[in-house]
């Protein structure tokens, strides 16, 4: 597979003010941002928020401390209800889902702290995931029939298999807890993974990384992409793994976005360099 | 020889405590509510059983399934209609609910079946085995009573610890909020959990009034507290930690009877209850080392 250095990708406008890699043009995009936004009592913590990602793009959402990223990850999911605006996934409108069918929908997400059940095992943290693709009945489960072993063996193959994706599967009967933690942020990857997204929000996976785990896990992600042909959001601070794997990146501060576009255009906006990249000193 | 049939009183009644404790304990680590009417609920099992076998005259295995049929039912619309409403209230509203909820099933329990006594037939019958020569007799139902203690435990362990329905009860224990985002439909695991804690009251009903055959609409009430007292003893969350909290209760209330006073035995039960927590906040079983449901 071609590695973290990548060509710089074509972005082309689709409609409204959005960008997608010109490669998922023609496809309808996977999510659909209108003039979303949400107020907690006064406080504005985004307005205004337009996004399209691209079946298979990797996009990155930046910016300062207390920006609005997350809030956007959790309206996404329902977590919190959207005061404005609307979310199209798959071109269908999310306005009365619940997390739990935004999810079956085909959105899942890590936690920028981790939020892995510590007290499972890595295995069974990836099992639960599988929890809405197993369907052999309770009734099967509580009376152990056949369909129920070979349903079993199945969701064993596949949390094997989703493990190996970060090479994890000797951990599988150990305690999720009791990983280091860069293990449970992989972890919380994998178990995202399991629920099988077509679009993938990833809240700080770097943080807490030295840098060698960080080249990895960025490899990592943009294998994950090539190999699923999913869609990926990530939140980071990482200025190297975002220009690195970004393809379209999308700036927010004071829950407004204030730039857009890809990593070249980004790295050269006064206003991001201002708010943002000038302390870094990055680019 | 009285120490030997004092234990086995204390098992068998501490069984029964241990089983309504679970009831409390898998309620609490899932919706990390207090559920004060599950006493309650024990209550309307025993009078289930009672009218299937003596005015239905239904066998008494059939009665017990009646019992855990209707109860399961209950706790899951009790469930529905009083605390779901309630999720994302300050839990003070929901233990007042809580505390409603019994009251209203004892009264209407007074309403459909009056407030008199009925004596509740034992569903194994009155027999008892006679050992050492009759220096020791111990009922049937004792030894029922803690092999159902036993068998129910045995499959709670597995239940949680093995099934997929277990395992999505301890994510959602942990982290419903993470749960939910990972697909799994956290107001249906709440719905088994209360339904599989009813379903146990009922047959606590039936083994509590098969050993005290008084039936009346207070009979949960006490047994419901005790109970409740015995799943903060072990560590109100942890499923052994139930387990061990009711048979320790159930094994210092017959003792304290026996052995110092008959008047003064729920006062040493309780008493128990405040040293441990005073030495051990979380019970005896604390937060961190335990599994919990
Ligand atoms: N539930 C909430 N209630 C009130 N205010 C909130 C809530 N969630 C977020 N906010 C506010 O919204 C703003 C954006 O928060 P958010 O967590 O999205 O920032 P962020 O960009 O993820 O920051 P960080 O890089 O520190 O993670 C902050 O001012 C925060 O205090
Ligand atoms: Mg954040």
């Amino acid at each position: 597979m071609d590695k973290a250095k990548r060509p710089e990708t074509k972005m082309v406008p689709v409609p409204s003010t959005n960008l997608v890699p010109e490669r998922d043009v023609d496809k309808l995009p996977v999510l659909e941002a209108r003039n979303l936004g949400i107020e907690f009592g006064g406080l504005t913590a985004l307005a205004g928020f337009n996004m399209a990602i691209g079946r298979t793009e990797i996009a990155g959402l930046i910016g300062p401390n207390g920006a609005g990223k997350t809030t956007v990850f959790n309206l996404l999911t329902k977590v919190y209800q959207p005061t404005h605006g609307t979310i199209l996934l798959d071109g269908r409108d999310t306005n009365n889902m619940t997390t739990v069918q935004i999810n079956k929908a085909g959105i899942a997400r890590t936690f920028q702290n981790i939020r892995l059940f510590s007290n499972l095992s890595v295995e069974d943290n990836v099992k639960l995931g599988l929890h809405n693709n197993i369907n052999y009945g309770m009734w099967n489960g509580i009376l152990r029939l056949p369909a129920y072993w070979k349903g079993e063996r199945r969701a064993h193959e596949q949390a094997m298999e989703l493990l190996s994706i970060f090479d994890m599967q000797d951990l599988a009967g150990n305690r999720a807890g009791s990983l280091p933690y860069g293990a449970q942020r992989r972890l919380e990857i994998v178990r995202a993974l399991a629920t099988k997204p077509l679009l993938l929000l990833l809240d700080e996976p770097a943080a807490g990384m030295n840098p060698s785990e960080t080249a990895e896990l960025m490899e990592n992600i943009v294998k994950i992409r090539d190999t699923l042909q999913i869609a990926i959001i990530l939140i980071e601070h990482d200025m190297n793994l975002v220009m690195g794997i970004c393809e379209g990146i999308c700036v927010l501060n004071f829950g407004k976005i204030i730039a857009k576009g890809t990593p070249r255009e980004i790295r050269n906006n006064p206003q991001v360099i201002e708010a943002y990249l000038g302390k870094k000193k990055e680019g | 020889m009285t120490f030997l049939s004092f234990l086995i009183s204390g098992l068998s009644l501490g069984s029964v405590y241990a089983i309504i404790a679970l009831g409390y304990t898998m309620v609490y680590g899932i919706a990390k509510m207090l559920n004060f009417a599950h006493g309650d609920v024990i209550m309307v099992g025993a009078y289930v059983c009672f009218f299937a076998t003596t005015r239905w005259d239904l066998p008494p295995t059939v009665g017990v399934l009646l019992a855990m049929v209707v109860c399961t039912a209950l706790g899951v619309l009790i469930e529905r209609l009083a605390y779901k409403p309630l999720r994302s209230a300050p839990s003070l509203a929901v233990i007042i609910t809580a505390i409603g909820v019994s009251y209203f099933l004892q009264n209407a329990a007074q309403l459909l079946w009056t407030s008199n006594p009925k004596v509740f037939t034992s569903v194994v019958g009155n027999s008892s085995i006679k050992l050492f020569d009759g220096g020791l007799t111990i009922s049937v139902i004792a030894i029922i009573t803690i092999i159902a203690c036993i068998i129910i435990m045995a499959a709670l362990t597995w239940f949680t610890g093995k099934t997929k329905m277990g395992k999505a009860m301890r994510a959602c224990s942990e982290d419903k909020g993470a749960a939910q985002l990972m697909g799994i439909d956290v107001n249906f695991t709440i719905s088994v959990t209360f339904a599989i804690g009813s379903a146990l009251a009922a047959i606590a009903g039936v083994l509590l009034c098969s050993a005290y055959p008084t039936l009346m609409p207070t009979t949960g009430a006490m047994p419901g507290i005790k109970a409740f007292t015995a799943a903060v003893f072990g560590g109100i969350g942890s499923i052994p930690g139930a387990m061990i909290g009711g048979l320790l209760l159930g094994i210092i209330e017959i003792f304290g009877k026996g052995y110092i006073s008959t008047q003064l035995s729920d006062a040493i039960v309780f008493a128990v209850l405040i040293i441990t927590l005073l030495v051990k906040p979380a019970g005896l079983l604390g937060k961190q080392t335990t599994e919990k449901v």
